[in-house]
């Protein structure tokens, strides 16, 4: 049962399709996991529906017509998608996507006490990755810059803010002091997106920076 | 690209030549377009029109419906494309990638989640981060469904009435409340810029969507 759920203006920002695409990524694997928070998502694609409905319309030139005509003429219908094939037990099917496979192809590296991280490769100044808590160990203070939505995978961690298992996010501000700590039950794994357009304001951030390259 | 964030009043200037389409009629919908389909059915009282002209093209590869769907929607994608940040130009090569996919996704539109606009302007946003933006868009796990769930016709038709009232309900907004939904969508406000409180009823789109989501993970067990 999921408890800790995606925030409105997310969600809206997501059908706007005007967030980072590490943001995207986060999002589209917490829908994944989420009817609730999909719903709601596809109520705000709705809402981008009507903005586009009362939109004053613009001229096409009748050659935009006549060449997707010329176009669709030669345009079979895509094949239907298969059922959902259960790629993985972990991952959600966005992941499998940016992993290339699931979760035994993480390209994890060590960055200390045990903590694996992996980046995914995301346009843009935002970055996606992948972290591997053991179970009992403590995520060192990573210093966000700006806002970073963590999505729990497997296991579970807990900080101050609460406890959070598969498929709940914490999503965390600069502000927040943020050291969450690994059930001791399993290993944690997340995905943490990270909005890296605000830069570090404190020196023990920028201490940790070198240290999770991030 | 020229001009980002361009006002809504100077669209006019970038408009190539030849329209087809009356920039004088004030009137949207499809009463006043050449669509080679007959005027009874183009009823703009009907929501469920376009879901119609969408089904048409899966069971039948109409061309008809695919122009009227073009004249309907394409002036629109083309004036949100432009009021995001695209000149003339690119806004309509991203149109005719937009209908491109609507012609070769038409059956895998769902009438009961999404009204047949919602639907396009799903298309539309992912080809504008697709061709303006430039980066992937992430999607959740798919819920295809099939002839086994095929959604009730009630239930769908209810979705396009709660579609239509949902565009009329924000055309009634106070116009700074309306602007700030727009600029949300429009790319001119970051997500920590949005405010939810829109004061429409999203509610009941949610509710139905819910149902429909709920049938699909039943289908799928």
């Amino acid at each position: 049962m999921i408890a800790h759920h995606l925030t409105e203006p997310l969600l809206m920002a997501y059908a706007a399709g005007t967030l980072p695409e590490a943001f995207d990524l986060a999002v589209a694997c917490h829908l994944s996991l989420c009817d609730e928070c999909r719903a709601t998502a596809e109520s705000y694609d709705a809402l981008g529906a009507a903005v586009l409905d009362t939109c004053p319309e613009s001229r096409v030139s009748g050659d935009c017509l006549e060449a997707t005509l010329a176009r669709i003429r030669g345009e079979a219908p895509d094949p239907a998608p298969a059922r959902p094939i259960k790629t993985d037990a972990i991952l959600p099917a966005p992941l499998v996507d940016y992993v290339g496979g699931g979760v035994e192809d993480i390209p994890w590296r060590g960055v200390g006490m045990g903590v694996r991280q992996a980046i995914l490769k995301t346009a843009g100044s935002c970055e996606a990755r992948l972290l591997y808590i053991p179970a009992g160990a403590a995520m060192p203070d990573h210093g966000h810059r700006g806002m970073e939505i963590t999505l729990v995978l497997q296991g579970a961690f807990s900080d101050a803010h609460g406890r959070f298992a598969r498929g709940d996010v914490e999503i965390a501000t600069e502000d927040d002091d943020h050291m969450p700590v690994a059930d001791i039950s399993g290993d944690c794994i997340c995905l943490a997106a990270t909005d890296a357009r605000l830069r570090f304001k404190g020196l023990l951030p920028r201490l940790a920076q070198p240290f999770l390259k991030i | 690209m020229s001009g980002m964030f361009r006002d809504v009043e100077n669209f006019d200037d970038f408009e190539p030549d030849t329209p087809f389409v009356d920039p004088v009629a004030s009137a949207p919908g499809p009463s006043r377009v050449r669509t080679g389909v007959s005027a009874s059915m183009t009823s703009e009282a009907d929501p469920a029109i376009w879901a119609q002209r969408i089904h048409d093209i899966r069971t039948s590869r109409s061309e008809a419906a695919f122009v009227a769907l073009f004249e309907h929607f394409a002036p629109r994608i083309k004036a949100f494309l432009m009021r995001s940040g695209a000149d003339a130009t690119l806004a309509e090569e991203v149109v005719q990638e937009v209908f491109s996919t609507v012609w070769r996704k038409a059956h895998l539109f769902d009438p009961s989640r999404a009204s047949a606009s919602t639907w396009i302007f799903t298309i539309a946003r992912n080809k504008r981060i697709d061709m303006i933006r430039k980066h992937r868009r992430p999607e959740p796990e798919d819920l295809p469904w099939g002839p086994e769930n095929d959604p009730e016709p009630a239930e769908a038709l209810g979705m396009q009435q709660d579609a239509e009232r949902l565009a009329v309900a924000l055309a009634k907004l106070p116009e700074k409340q309306r602007h700030l939904i727009e600029k949300a969508y429009f790319g001119d406000l970051s997500h920590s810029e949005i405010a939810t409180e829109t004061g429409l009823p999203l509610g009941t789109i949610k509710s139905r969507i819910r149902l429909a989501l709920d049938r699909l993970r039943h289908a799928m067990t």
